[in-house]
Formats: structure tokens, C-alpha cells, sequence
């Protein structure tokens, strides 16, 4: 017992994640409470990617407690183009990211807590997870009336959302997180967490919109730092082991060798918008031209993030057919993203005739095919 | 197993070996269904959201299989088997069921698993416990075919470092442990065993040839590279690079270099820079280079013009938009900034900076990379001193900028000073652009440079 505590105080963090055996507590219970220095969306994702492939966790769970800069975070299976309001995020400077695990669109920012409980997959109960924050919560404000439902949600006063949760399950270990809205900005949340999108016909998996509320709405004396206070103690109390949080910095590699190839791939495109399932685009959109308005009509099937085929339905001789044949087998491979289809554009536009009608005819047309990504 | 004992007994019996050869080869292909294992929370069916592999593939153990979904839940499931897959047994989006199965795997008989082998993935635990070897407290990771080898090898798995998930140790891992290895572990080359009992049995008055017989052969290790080609197509952005650039090759290029002495520039920005920061805005030297290519247009406007498709015809741009090659994630991208004759050096610094945060962004709009008709092409930030830059039609002329080296020059009075040298490369249609034309435009640029205080006289 004695070396054990000996072992709290002195071991190296790196030592302390990777050796089951120097953990604290015994047998039956063994934890361990991290909490992220980072807001970043791409580190934290990658912290629970490195726990997920690399710790042991047959003698010991871990709690991971993070909080992001504000980003939108869909589902490993979703379209990010249905789920929320990309041209938005771009203008407000929100991120976007695409968890491992499965479940629905949720909006990030300060306001908002994580909370990741790793366990080996034998251990994988969410329910009680959720039952542990719920007791958290009543410790700290008795008269809170909150109650977890069998969709694994949290709600307030039995119709407003203030948890969701989502879970990853791999061959030895798996991860249940669920978000608690503590004093997020909700205008920001409703507005990006709407897709203007008409006409997208997928099979990603769709997220069921819920009525969300604060808890500082319900109780303005709760901070962040209070409800996550409330929830370790639990933890440490349920897990028998000491009311100790460990700080971790995300782009340690000493620490957590590899981590930065991991947040690395979080933000690549092929990740963010390449794993979105099949989907087809069939739309129309009109374009003002010189007082006059055009009706064009455009189908595009998107795999892997990729245009697989497009057609575009023009009025008839406003673009030379070749130029506008030209433009759908460019665009035809191109990743269906609004940068690709600028810069392809653009570039195709030097070696067309030189004619200044022609040119605003293209980009205007370009332009708008860009809005649609 | 039971096909390797029928093996050994072959080599006696002509007649027996060719019946076992057919029974072996029955054997060889043994197709085992891997079933969906227990999920949890008495989950019974789930939707299969992604195949990592397709049928035909060979997978190890414990190489992902599939990603499926259950109630905001995301399995990752492995393979148990080494093998080669054979069948798929649901399409994208269908429901598989928990104990049905998922995928038939074809495995390799002298893998050693029974056909009636319990299929049903027990808990992770038991799994593990099959196929870890517990060394001095550690649990050494590896799959069957990988310790065999280490065997074959005479290797200790506990002192190979695997490199792979969990720190599991894979094939690779252990070539890496044979090649560090000075040649004692792999079996010699025949050529060596046939040499070495002959060099013994030779007495010393046949010494030269004694010599000569005992030089062993090297033992030819062998060269392991697992890497293979990979070939994808181009498109969108790169393919439309690819017809641009192939349409600029139909311009007779020709070229023409110099050396600019920037000292007097390198210390005029020092003094501006400040004054610029105050402002908001970062000074580099590109916004001189710039207005001092537009003033030489202004002497020059052939180079800022553009050549029909048809050679007929040639259009003088009144507007001098100078194109900024940028070096973005996308590629080489060219924004440009419109209207250079007409701005001051420090709204071309305040365009260059926007153009420059759009451009890292990769968020450059239609308006900002349309409409060039000159282009300067930084590349010295990244290196180098001379370049031989290919034209960007409609353009007819395009300067590329080498990096500033600090180089020893004679002043006026045949003194050795330190200068602030850069050149530049110069590219332009010959068909409209003589050589003339195009070294008297460098001239005019290069005095601007060389003495700033002469730009004063003819800005506009």
C-alpha cells in the first residue's frame, strides 16, 4: 500500500498510462481521471483514439474530461452536408470534425463538457455511466429534475436535452462519451446545427433533432468547473480511488507517442468528408444573368467525397455545350468541395476563348455549383 | 495436425503421395464462417455501415473486417483468422444479425484450426490469453504465422519491438530483427556448405587454390520490400493543371536572366516595415517587385497583353493585374492582384495579405483567381537562384524571383562590398515578344529595384 502511493506521486505520466499493473486501488475498481489542456476538436478526438489502441484497461477505466473551441462534430456514418450548415461554419470560423464513434451531430464549444469513460469491451455499460453523471448532478443541485432515457439522452424537466451520447467499440476496448450543456451558445448551436440542403438523398445516418437547455439556464450559479468537479467525485468514489484528476497535453508525444499523426488525420479531408456514405444531389438553383433568370438543374452522385457523375441541365445554348461538357467531366473525380471546384474552374477558364461574356457566364455558373458543396 | 503427419508418410510411398497431394489440396481451402460476435447490451442486430475489405482480399488476424452500427454505437470488427476472404455476407446498409455470420474466411489448413472450431468470438479475454506468451510479465503480441517464423528463426519474440497496434509484433518487425542480425541465423547459401567441407580436407603445398576454395560466398540475405505501386487518377484541380500546362507548352518560350542588387531595397522595407505593421499590414518585398513590373508595363504593354487562339489578333489589357503564385495545399494556385497601375505599394501589400490568408484558408474565390495578365512567381522563398518558368496562358510573359544571397560585388570604385543579389528569370511568347522588347522591360524593372528613390519619378 505504502509503494502504491508511493507510485501515485512519482511516476511519470507516460509510466502511468502504459503499465496496468502500477495503477491505484484494487483488483475490482482502478481508475484514472484525465483532463485535456487542449480545446482543440482534433487533439481531444485523438486522445481517445491513442487510450482506444494503445492502453490496458483490464485493471483500470479511465475518465477523460475535454472541452472544445467551438466545432460541430458529426458521426462516424453521417453527411456532414445534411447534418449542418457548412457555408455558416466556414464564415464564423467553425470547425468541423468526424468522431470514430457512431450516433449523431452535436455542437461544441466551452460551454460544453465531454466526458469519455473507457472501459475493456466485457466492461461496456452505458447506462451505468450516464447513472453515475445523473448522481453527480442531484449531489451538487438536489432539486434538479434530471432522468436518463433509454435512447442513453439526458433530459431536464423531462423535454430538454442536456446530454447525448455516442459510443466506439474495438476488439479488446471500447469508449462511451456523452456531451453536458452547461452554458453553451444555443442561438450559434440552432443556427449551425441546420442544414439549408435540398434534395440530398442518402443513407448516412440522420440525427434526431431534440430541444436543448442549459443547466446555467436552470441553475445560473452552475459553472463548468463545478459540474466536472461533481463528476469526478463520483467517479473517484464509484472506482475507489483518489479525487486526483491528471493533466494531459495533446501534442505531447513523449506522453503519447504518436498523438500527433493521429489529430493529424482527423483534420485530413479524405476523414472529414471523404467517409461520408453515398449520396446524390438532385437539385435546381436559378442565376440572374443580364435581367434575365436561368432555371438549371443539376444531379450529382458523391462517393467517398468524390463527384462518381454529374450532369448539369443549362437552358439551351446560353454556355457553348462544349465549354459546359467540359466543365461536367472536369468536375467528374473532383472531391465535392467548394476550394476544388474554384481553383478547377478558375484554372479551365485559361484556356477558353478569351470572350468576357463567356468568362462571366462560366463563373457565374461555376459560382453557383460551388454553392451547392 | 492431422494433414501434416499424412505428409511425412508420403515421402515413402510414390502412389500415396499423389492421393495425398489431392487430399491436400481439398485441405488447403478451407473455408471457415466467421460469425458477428456478441455486441453488448443484448444488442442482437446492427447495420453494416463500411466493408474495410472486399472478397478476394487476404487478411491477418485482427485486421479490421468492418465498421457496423448499433443504436449510436460504432463497432470496429477483426478478423480471427488469417486468410483469405471469401464471401460478404450482407451489402452496405443491411442488418446483420449477432451469431449469424458476417464473412467466410478461406484459411490455410496448415494454420491448424479445426472446421468445427466454435466460430462465436468469446470475449476478448480468452482470445487474447490463446495467443499471448507470457515472457517475464509481458504479454508479447503476435499472430500465428508470425511466431512461426520467429521459430523457424531461432528468435525470441520478447526481444523483437513491435511496431504494430498494441505493440504487437508483425512480420515486418521480425525481417527488421533478422537483417540487424550479422548473417548467423539464416541458413548459409548452398554454394558456402558445398566449399567448406573441401577447404578442410586441402593440405598446405595446394595453398593458393586452399585460399581460393575457402573464400566463402556472401550469404545472400534476402531483400525484403514490401512496398508496391500505387496508381490513382488525376483529377479536378490537377487535371485541369494538366490541360493548362499542356495548351502553355504550345507557347514558344523564351527566356531571359539577371542579377538584381536589392541593398538599397532590403534597407528601404527595413525602414517601411514598421510603418507598414502599424497599419495592419505585413511588408515583404513583393509589393515593390510588383509595382515596379506594372510601371515597366507601362513602358512595355506588349508583355501585359494576350494572343487569340487563332494568332490573328492582339489585345493590349489596360489593367495590369499581376498574378502572385502562391504555394497552397491544393498546389500551385495564382491569385492576382487587380489593377496594380493604379495602387500604391501599400494597398498591394494590404491585397497580398488578404490573397495570402485566403489562399493558406484554401477559401480563394473565382473573382481573386480569374483575370491575370501577368504573373511573378516568388519561388526563391523556397529556394533556389535561377528557374525557367512555363508561361500561364492567356499570358504572354511570366517572371520567376530566386531567393536574396548576400554576394561580394565591386562598387564604382572597384571596392569589394557586401550586396543583396536576386535573379530573376524571365519567360515570354516569342511570337509576340522579341528578345529586345523583353531585356529592355528587365532593365527598366531592375533599375526601379536597384535605386527605389527612381520609382518616386514615374508613379502614378
Amino acid at each position: 500500500m505504502v509503494l502504491q502511493s508511493s507510485f501515485k506521486s512519482c511516476l511519470p505520466l507516460s509510466c502511468l498510462l502504459r503499465t496496468p499493473r502500477a495503477g491505484f486501488g484494487g483488483a475490482a475498481s482502478g481508475g484514472l481521471i484525465i483532463q485535456s489542456l487542449s480545446n482543440d476538436v482534433y487533439q481531444n478526438l485523438a486522445v481517445e483514439d491513442w487510450i482506444h489502441d494503445h492502453m490496458n484497461l483490464e485493471n483500470r477505466q479511465v475518465l477523460f474530461l475535454w472541452r472544445n473551441s467551438p466545432a460541430v462534430v458529426i458521426g462516424r456514418h453521417q453527411n456532414p452536408w445534411q447534418e449542418c450548415n457548412l457555408q455558416l461554419m466556414r464564415q464564423k470560423n467553425i470547425k468541423l470534425a468526424r468522431r470514430r464513434s457512431g450516433g449523431g451531430t452535436v455542437y461544441h464549444d466551452l460551454g460544453n463538457i465531454n466526458l469519455t469513460f473507457f472501459t475493456t469491451r466485457k466492461k461496456y455499460e452505458r447506462m451505468e455511466n450516464l447513472k453515475l453523471v445523473v448522481k453527480a448532478l442531484k449531489a451538487l443541485r438536489p432539486q434538479l429534475n434530471i432522468h436518463v432515457t433509454d435512447r442513453y439522452d439526458i433530459l431536464l424537466d423531462g423535454q430538454y436535452k442536456i446530454s447525448g451520447t455516442a459510443a466506439k467499440l474495438g476488439r479488446t476496448t471500447a469508449y462511451h462519451h456523452c456531451t453536458l450543456l452547461c452554458n453553451a451558445n444555443k442561438c450559434v448551436l440552432s443556427s449551425v446545427l441546420k442544414s439549408p440542403y435540398k434534395g440530398l438523398k442518402s443513407n448516412a445516418t440522420p440525427s434526431v433533432p431534440a430541444s436543448v437547455k442549459n443547466l446555467f439556464e436552470e441553475d445560473p450559479s452552475l459553472t463548468c468547473e463545478m459540474l466536472l468537479d461533481a463528476i469526478t467525485e463520483e467517479y473517484a468514489t464509484q472506482h475507489r480511488i483518489d479525487h486526483h484528476i491528471t493533466l494531459i497535453n495533446p501534442t505531447d508525444e513523449t506522453v503519447l507517442p504518436g498523438i500527433n499523426d493521429k489529430s493529424k488525420e482527423l483534420q485530413t479531408w479524405e476523414w472529414v468528408y471523404g467517409k461520408t456514405p453515398k449520396f446524390s444531389v438532385s437539385t435546381c438553383f436559378n442565376m440572374i444573368y443580364k435581367d434575365s433568370v436561368l432555371n438549371v438543374k443539376v444531379h450529382m452522385d458523391v462517393k467517398h467525397g468524390r463527384i462518381e457523375a454529374c450532369d448539369i441541365d443549362l437552358p439551351q445554348q446560353w454556355l457553348p455545350p462544349a465549354l459546359c461538357s467540359e466543365l461536367v467531366k472536369s468536375l467528374t473525380g473532383s472531391k465535392f468541395c467548394p476550394n476544388e471546384t474554384t481553383a478547377l474552374s478558375s484554372t479551365l477558364l485559361r484556356i477558353c476563348p478569351q470572350d468576357y461574356e463567356l468568362h462571366s457566364k462560366w463563373n457565374l455558373l461555376c459560382e453557383n455549383m460551388t454553392m451547392l458543396m | 495436425s492431422k494433414y501434416a503427419c499424412v505428409f511425412d508418410k508420403s515421402a515413402f510411398n510414390f502412389s500415396h503421395q499423389q492421393r495425398l497431394f489431392r487430399t491436400s489440396a481439398v485441405s488447403r481451402g478451407q473455408i471457415v464462417q466467421f460469425k458477428l460476435s456478441d455486441i453488448g447490451e443484448g444488442i442482437t442486430e446492427v447495420t453494416v455501415k463500411e466493408w474495410y475489405i472486399k472478397e478476394g482480399d487476404s487478411v491477418s488476424q485482427f485486421d479490421s473486417i468492418c465498421e457496423v452500427q448499433s443504436d449510436k454505437a460504432s463497432v470496429t470488427i477483426t478478423s480471427r483468422y488469417d486468410g483469405i476472404i471469401r464471401k460478404l455476407h450482407y451489402n452496405l446498409d443491411e442488418i446483420a444479425y449477432v451469431g449469424k455470420p458476417l464473412v467466410d474466411i478461406e484459411i490455410d489448413a496448415s494454420k491448424g484450426v479445426a472446421p468445427e472450431e466454435d466460430v462465436v468470438e468469446t470475449p476478448a479475454m480468452s482470445h487474447e490469453e490463446h495467443t499471448h506468451q507470457e515472457i517475464k510479465g509481458h504479454k508479447t503480441l503476435a499472430t500465428p504465422a508470425v511466431r512461426r517464423l520467429a521459430m523457424e528463426n531461432n528468435i525470441k519474440l520478447s526481444e523483437v519491438i513491435g511496431t504494430g497496434k498494441d505493440n504487437r509484433i508483425l512480420k515486418e518487425d521480425i525481417l527488421n530483427f533478422l537483417a540487424k542480425q550479422t548473417g548467423a541465423i539464416l541458413p548459409p547459401s548452398p554454394k558456402a556448405e558445398i566449399i567448406a567441407p573441401l577447404s578442410k580436407s586441402e593440405t598446405v603445398p595446394t595453398a593458393p587454390k586452399d585460399k581460393a576454395r575457402k573464400i566463402q560466398m556472401p550469404v545472400s540475405r534476402p531483400i525484403v520490400f514490401s512496398g508496391k505501386d500505387k496508381t490513382e487518377p488525376i483529377t479536378g484541380f490537377h487535371k485541369a493543371m494538366v490541360k493548362t500546362m499542356s495548351a502553355a507548352l504550345k507557347i514558344p518560350h523564351f527566356g531571359y536572366c539577371d542579377e538584381i542588387d536589392l541593398t538599397q531595397l532590403v534597407q528601404l522595407r527595413e525602414e517601411l516595415k514598421p510603418l507598414a505593421q502599424s497599419r495592419g499590414i505585413k511588408l515583404s518585398f513583393m509589393p515593390f517587385f510588383i509595382k515596379a513590373a506594372s510601371l515597366g508595363l507601362l513602358q512595355y504593354p506588349i508583355l501585359n497583353a494576350s494572343l487569340d487562339e487563332s494568332c490573328q489578333n492582339v489585345t493590349y489589357k489596360a489593367s495590369h493585374n499581376i498574378g502572385v503564385a502562391m504555394d497552397t495545399e491544393q498546389g500551385l494556385i495564382v491569385p492576382n492582384v487587380k489593377n496594380v497601375q493604379v495602387s500604391s505599394i501599400f494597398e498591394i501589400a494590404s491585397e497580398l495579405n488578404r490573397l495570402q490568408a485566403l489562399g493558406s484558408a484554401g477559401q480563394l474565390g473565382t473573382n481573386d483567381l480569374t483575370g491575370g495578365t501577368f504573373t511573378l512567381s516568388n519561388i526563391g522563398t523556397i529556394g533556389g537562384t535561377y528557374a525557367k518558368p512555363v508561361i500561364l496562358p492567356p499570358e504572354v510573359a511570366i517572371g520567376a524571383l530566386g531567393k536574396i544571397q548576400v554576394l561580394p560585388r565591386f562598387n564604382g570604385k572597384g571596392e569589394v562590398f557586401k550586396a543583396q543579389i536576386m535573379n530573376v528569370s524571365w519567360s515570354a511568347d516569342h511570337r509576340i515578344i522579341d528578345g529586345a522588347t523583353m531585356a529592355r522591360f528587365s532593365n527598366l524593372w531592375k533599375s526601379y529595384l536597384e535605386n527605389p528613390a527612381s520609382m518616386l519619378l514615374d508613379l502614378k
